[in-house]
């Protein structure tokens, strides 16, 4: 609750939190006149977020991102309301987090030495963000996804046959072994104490079936299992084993729509983030349906570029637009926006980031009834406009200027 | 020591359209030597001398044994700066034509002035950048900041190729220049808006003479971009006056002829000023009376497929430009330097005088949601695929080989502080802001 008048103005909240979002529309509240004065206009205002969960999805496997390019991201986050960091750390092709327990993981995993986040550095990007208010939640994504986790952890990916040989390639995790499960246990472990969030995102997408196929000993498990050749159902055996794992260490969990899509057994209050394109609205409806939470992340696939105003598209999505009652609406508690790193290092992600994610961001904080495209323009260049002074190499929305341009 | 011998002395003049830039580099044991017939090869020469160094492990400094005989398969190779969508800090244009010289480009096509804004700065006629600019204090190009850009393109043998472009796109002269648009009409009465150039009036051609006048002196090129694309008749067809020009004319409806007296005017203003001339191919196709040789500059990448409208314009005897498929502000996800690389701009049905005729082309950055933010990532290294199509031989494309080199290239290009954005996943040894 905000209250400008003379000769002071007031800022309340219940919590620090909300005294941060407050302050930062108040820094936007600021203005300066022709003659270089600040002004601030009499004002109150009531604000609180419509979704609980709005969040920037970075991706440093596919291409390192250095520190500072994540803390000023950071910055943008919060001039955007932001509230949390989804950081999608490692994946197939490099492993940049340095793990304590199994130091090789980066050693051998990272593009380099230089290509690495230490634990210092982990603890400096999860206390920015703290005193931004932003949650960090890692994403440790297995069992596919996982090509780099190979190089420093000996027998822990499935080794691919050809025919009655090994091919000497790999696929996902190795679900079949006990040293699987034992590496995963020690390896939660200590994500769950460096990452003081509640939740971890345990990732779950795009399991590629072709290796466990080919691999003899994974047959016959299969087999044994009695789960013919329906490999969703290893798929769930090794998931099952990682969320109790990790539930063990009291952390909640974020999964990828597959988990839930292929029928794994979920705790109450697992997450689910609905990231497929075709007919997200109905998965929305089936995840909230069957009574979990869900996060949507579909329609803002930001490195998805394409010419022109894209913002407007990503602004003009409404996340409850699908077919359910209301009780299932309120289990969407959010979204992300997500920047895949495939085409994306620290030379272009501010630009491609920002100010497009300003749409999501307004999509996720503001009510229902906000969608006036005209507004929203006008308001986002001059946000743009903002974001340039305070550093933030935030692209055009379209032709024009800034009065402080970008140096 | 690299020992750099030139035919014919003397650094003191422009490049052009006919500069020699070939060279021969020759590395052996104990001898580094670099040939030129003109100081333009040297330059190509030493940016690939640079690019042959490599440090080892150890941080020493190594050359492979080596002999190169290098030249440009097109004269023409450029890359067309929007500044009037966005205007571009001095600092970007500047960062730009080094970057361009890294990769042999060779003409900077500078779409100074357009519709949203007029930031250069005419001596001549100073209400112009007053009225038209952004900002007329802080969003200009002055005449100090023309001369820095000149000067520092010819020191990276880049030709200055600037652009007024008329009688379309010119909404932001108006202000400036009261009486130089037409103005368009709400039946009887005018409306308020403006549209193209006024082609009917003579005061029209006085200021396009005095202005031209300038640009050809500030600009040393021998050929000034005069533009002549997009032209909405709509403005014309709603004014009386011009009604009336167009029936005193024998123009009857037709308004592209009314479009190509204003041009062939223009065009005979910028010849009696000693000026070649560059067009965008409207001008052409709206079958305007040029001198034969005039170049024409293909970018219409719908009505016509290009590679037909190269055929046509040559066909026609004329030299020919390409941009069509270069529009690098066109961006889509993924690996788009590939389309751009394997553009073929002589691929269309014609004999090999016709071919003779296609100088090269260029790789056009327009601005409309480009400004110094986002420059850089967004030029390079894509730009670079154009680079190397307009300069290698024809039958360097294999991609995947073209991958390997290009991707090296943008670890080098990081390395000299160039914000060049990735190629795919991977990385560089030293990254930006890391």
């Amino acid at each position: 609750h905000l209250t400008v008048t003379e000769p002071v103005a007031v800022l309340k909240a219940d919590e620090v939190w909300g005294a941060l979002r407050g302050l930062e529309t108040f820094s936007q509240l600021v203005h300066e006149d022709d003659y270089g004065s600040f002004l601030v206009n009499e004002s109150e205002i009531y604000d609180f977020p419509r979704f609980a969960h709005r969040g920037i999805l970075l991706d440093t496997s596919r291409h390192y991102l250095p520190l500072k390019s994540i803390l000023t991201n950071l910055d943008a986050m919060a001039f955007n309301k932001f509230n949390v960091l989804h950081w999608h750390i490692v994946d197939d092709q490099s492993f940049p987090y340095q793990s304590i327990y199994f130091p090789e993981l980066s050693d051998k995993g990272a593009y380099s030495y230089n290509h690495i986040y230490t634990p210092l550095d982990v603890h400096l990007v999860i206390e920015y963000a703290r005193l931004r208010g932003i949650r960090v939640i890692p994403e440790f994504d297995t069992p596919g996804h996982t090509q780099s986790w190979g190089k420093g952890q000996k027998d822990l990916l499935t080794p691919c046959y050809n025919g009655e040989q090994p091919s000497g390639s790999f696929g996902p995790v190795n679900p079949i072994l006990n040293t699987t499960y034992d590496f995963m246990t020690k390896f939660f472990k200590e994500i769950s104490s460096v990452f003081p969030d509640a939740y971890i995102h345990l990732g779950g997408d795009e399991v590629n079936f072709d290796c466990w196929k080919s691999n003899p000993e994974v047959k016959e498990f299969m087999k044994k299992q009695g789960f013919g050749i329906d490999y969703a159902k290893l798929e769930s055996y090794y998931i099952q084993k990682i969320l109790d794992v990790v539930s063990s260490y009291n952390k909640g969990y974020m999964v990828w729509q597959e988990v839930f899509d292929n029928k794994v057994e979920l705790k109450r209050d697992t997450v689910v983030q609905v990231w497929m394109e075709n007919n997200y609205a109905h998965e929305l409806s089936r995840v909230t349906g069957a009574g979990f939470t869900a996060i949507l992340a579909a329609p803002w696939y930001l490195d998805y570029i394409s010419y022109g105003q894209d913002w407007k598209k990503y602004y003009s999505v409404e996340p409850r637009n699908f077919p359910g009652s209301e009780e299932q609406k309120r289990l969407l508690i959010g979204g992300e926006a997500c920047l895949w790193g495939e085409y994306v290092d620290a030379t272009n992600l501010t630009p491609r980031l920002w100010p497009r994610a300003s749409a999501v961001g307004e999509r996720l904080w503001s009510s229902r009834n906000v969608t006036n495209l005209r507004d929203a323009y006008d308001r986002l260049t001059n946000h743009r406009c903002r974001m340039l002074r305070r550093g933030i190499a935030a692209e055009p929305v379209f032709i024009g200027y800034c009065a402080h341009e970008a140096r | 020591q690299l020992f750099v011998f030139v035919a014919t002395p003397g650094c003191d003049g422009f490049p052009s359209l006919d500069s020699k830039e070939s060279y021969k580099l020759v590395v052996s044991e104990g001898s580094l030597l670099l040939s030129a017939d003109a100081v333009w090869g040297a330059l190509r020469g030493l940016e690939t001398f640079s690019q042959l160094v490599g440090r080892d492990e150890n941080g020493t400094y190594y050359i492979n044994q080596t002999e190169i005989v290098d030249f440009p398969r097109f004269p023409h190779r450029g890359l067309l700066l929007d500044t009037s969508r966005h205007y571009l800090p001095l600092r970007a244009i500047l960062e730009t034509l080094d970057v361009m010289a890294y990769n042999k480009f060779n003409v900077f096509h500078w779409h100074i002035v357009d519709d949203p804004s007029f930031p250069y700065e005419s001596f001549t006629f100073p209400e112009l950048s007053k009225q038209g600019a952004f900002n007329a204090m802080t969003h200009v190009y002055t005449a100090s900041d023309v001369q820095v850009v000149v000067e520092h393109a010819r020191l990276r043998g880049i030709r200055v190729l600037v652009e007024f472009d008329t009688p379309g796109h010119t909404l932001s002269w108006g202000p400036g220049a009261p009486g130089l648009l037409t103005p368009c009409y709400l039946g009887k009465d005018p409306s308020g808006t403006y549209g193209p150039i006024n082609p009917i009036l003579n005061s029209t051609y006085q200021f396009v003479s005095s202005l031209f006048k300038e640009v050809s002196a500030v600009f040393p090129d021998f050929f000034l971009h005069l533009g002549g694309d997009e032209v909405d008749f709509t403005c014309w067809t709603s004014n009386p006056n011009i009604r009336a020009f167009m029936k005193e004319m024998g123009f009857g409806e037709d308004y592209k002829k009314l479009e190509s007296f204003y041009i062939q005017r223009l065009l005979d203003i910028v010849s009696s000023l000693g000026k070649g001339y560059i067009v965008w191919q409207e001008v052409f196709d709206n079958g305007v009376k040029m001198r034969p040789d005039t170049i024409i500059h293909v970018w219409k990448e719908s009505s016509t497929p290009y590679l037909q409208e190269m055929a046509n314009v040559t066909k026609a005897g004329h030299r020919a430009l390409l941009s069509a498929p270069w529009y690098l502000n066109r961006i889509s996800y993924g690996q788009d330097w590939m389309a751009a690389y394997q553009v073929e701009p002589l691929e269309f049905e014609g004999s090999p005088e016709q071919k003779e005729l296609v100088m090269g082309g260029e790789a056009c950055m327009w601005g409309e949601y480009v400004d110094v933010t986002n420059l850089a990532p967004r030029l390079w290294p894509r730009a670079g695929a154009v680079a190397e199509r307009l300069w290698s031989d024809a039958t360097v494309r294999d991609l995947q080989d073209a991958y390997a080199r290009l991707a090296t290239f943008r670890c080098q290009l990081l390395g000299r502080g160039v914000q060049a954005q990735p190629l795919y996943v991977g990385h560089c040894e030293h990254e930006f802001g890391g």
